[in-house]
């Protein structure tokens, strides 16, 4: 392999890993706070991806509105969810809840359907964004420079607010005890609703970004949840750097993967997450669980 | 022993069902067999979630296992289906082993994820290991004995294993070791405390609920003359899952109930319109927000019910 072929190789992985990571990121702060396994996560995803679609295409809107479009319409309705069935749920058991966000994917699909039918769609590149950036001994198209500058951007966001920020802190001691901290006069009611908020437009995001890259078929969800599940799952559940780091792991081994073991992309991710369990079974940067 | 009205019930229901060829129609019969098969499968994972409380996402692996195994040992080498059988049940029980030494060292969601990934690494195999499993166009064309070439021969003949099979789950299940593996999952430290090796305990039990899988996926394969890599998907994993939760995971029959009741929905829904999905959705919210213990607590709760209306 030259050494253009390999930066490009290494580019379209990193690329790849940026954008795998917004969505994913999401699914994490999800998991750290609520304690709950969002199978849902992969339709916000999908739903952000067609949002984007029929802002741009139908409506003639430009790609970043539809972003932002995105995002707002996954945040309106993950509200809806929280607030109407999912908060009911969060003291039983954790496969009444998965069982419930297997419900919503199963509802969502059927819905997007009859929303977008089943035809494949495809949306272009942002304009500004679908040119090249010449190297010299490499060509890097920009759009994916572009996801490389914002997957760190929303990691270092994140990191901020949630490490550095009165809000985050109230958010981090809401994982460790809820309890305490409604005695303290916290509404953790909100922190839970706004957290299930984010990370669910997170997942619209992620979707509004990867249209350009991906095309959009019904059943996109179906992979990208379990891709999402591996990335948070090799990271360690819960920690934003481990879903990072998995990201990254994820994105490499599925580029290169392609180039050199064509007919094994689709198992290599799984493959990846049963090394990483079985030699450190709580994930490259999580601690086991004392519950 | 169980109990002998249950004993009685038990056989009844397995005489009827043994007469249902002299008056149902070929559909009739054709869709007995398929619940019969699905009751099974139902049962198998039943072993590690109900009784041992490990979620499993990666059952269909082991169903594969043994559908694929039977159906390649059958046709691919002609043996007899007297060895093919429990051949493929043996791999499946095998390969359940190999996969749980690694699982049950990992718990809840940590154990969920790796059996799917065991899962999807047997799913891709099926997929790409195209010479021996005819990839994604599946392996069709199973020979089967001339015996069992008629519907309702192998209607007959599922029904005598299904029925063996649920009578050996049903004392393994009530043995001692059964009872250990409840004791497993209602306090994991203390059992560990009176001196019971929990990890091996459920080692044990995932290699049962993959050997009994193993022997559903090997009746399946047979009845449809073909195993297809759907089979081995992570969707036929939440399926059967479905299907015990539905039920009830807290009772020996509660599967039986639910994969029954789940199969006929399907096939009564698919009649009418093609959003199975939207119907399967609802029944799931009804069953984590109403429902939890499935339809066999429904039934204890109308039951609980009826007598504190009869005697107030």
């Amino acid at each position: 392999m030259t050494l253009t072929m390999f930066t490009l190789n290494a580019f379209y992985g990193l690329a790849l890993a940026m954008n795998m990571f917004i969505i994913a990121s999401g699914l994490n702060l999800i998991f750290g706070v609520l304690r709950v396994i969002n199978f849902a996560h992969g339709m916000f995803y999908m739903f952000g991806a067609y949002i984007v679609f029929t802002v741009t295409k139908s409506w003639g809107a430009p790609f970043f509105v539809g972003v932002l479009a995105a995002a707002a319409s996954l945040a309106v309705i993950a509200l809806v969810i929280e607030r109407l069935m999912l908060k009911h749920l969060y003291g039983k058991e954790h496969l009444m809840q998965l069982l419930f966000t297997f419900a919503l994917v199963l509802l969502m699909s059927d819905a997007a359907k009859m929303i977008w039918g089943t035809d494949q769609y495809s949306v272009g590149y942002p304009q500004g964004l679908g040119g090249a950036v010449n190297l010299g001994f490499v060509v890097l198209p920009q759009y994916q420079l572009f996801l490389c500058v914002v997957g760190p951007l929303i990691a270092l966001a994140m990191w901020l607010v949630v490490d550095r920020t009165r809000w985050g802190r109230i958010v981090r001691a809401a994982t460790q005890d809820r309890e305490m901290l409604a005695a303290l006069g916290v509404n953790v009611p909100m922190v839970y609703a706004a957290v299930f908020t984010i990370g669910s437009a997170l997942a619209g995001v992620g979707g509004a970004l990867a249209a350009p890259r991906v095309a959009l078929v019904p059943g996109m969800d179906a992979t990208i949840i379990n891709e999402c599940f591996i990335i948070v799952i090799i990271g360690g559940l819960g920690n934003l750097w481990g879903s990072f780091l998995g990201a990254l792991a994820f994105g490499f081994v599925v580029q290169f993967g392609t180039v050199w073991a064509p007919n094994w992309q689709d198992v290599l991710p799984y493959l990846l997450m049963l090394v990483v369990l079985i030699i450190r079974p709580w994930g490259l940067l999580g601690r086991p669980e004392s519950t | 022993m169980p109990e002998r009205r249950y004993l009685i019930a038990s056989a009844v229901v397995v005489l009827l069902l043994a007469l249902l060829p002299l008056g149902g129609s070929r559909y009739a019969i054709d869709v007995a067999t398929e619940v019969l098969i699905y009751v099974l499968f139902a049962l198998s994972l039943n072993v590690l979630l109900g009784f041992t409380g490990n979620v499993s996402f990666g059952h269909a692996a082991y169903f594969a296992i043994g559908g694929y195994a039977c159906a390649i040992l059958l046709t691919t080498y002609g043996w007899p289906l007297l060895f093919a059988l429990p051949a493929a049940v043996v791999l499946a029980g095998t390969v359940a082993a190999v996969v749980g030494y690694f699982c049950v060292r990992l718990t809840q969601i940590y154990f969920a994820m790796l059996t799917l990934a065991f899962a999807m690494l047997v799913w891709g195999v099926a997929f790409k290991w195209k010479e021996v499993t005819g990839g994604d166009d599946g392996f069709t064309g199973i020979k089967l004995p001339a015996m069992l070439g008629h519907y309702t021969s192998y209607f007959w003949f599922t029904l005598a294993v299904v029925a063996a099979a649920i009578a050996a789950l049903w004392v393994i299940c009530h043995s001692a070791f059964g009872l250990t593996l409840i004791a497993v999952r209602e306090n994991s430290v203390r059992t560990g405390f009176i001196g019971v090796d929990t990890r091996r305990m459920r080692w044990a039990a995932f290699t049962v609920a993959g050997t009994f899988a193993g022997l559903a996926g090997a009746l399946f394969g047979m009845y449809h003359r073909g195993m297809y890599i759907e089979n081995a998907y992570w969707t036929e994993s939440a399926q059967v899952l479905i299907m015990v939760l539905l039920g009830g995971i807290h009772s020996f029959v509660g599967p039986i109930i639910g994969a029954a009741v789940l199969y006929l929905l399907q096939i009564f829904t698919n009649q009418y319109t093609t959003y199975w999905p939207t119907v399967l959705g609802l029944i799931l919210l009804v069953i984590v927000l109403v429902l939890p213990d499935g339809l066999i607590g429904l039934m204890a709760r109308l039951r609980a019910y009826r007598q504190a209306w009869r005697r107030p």
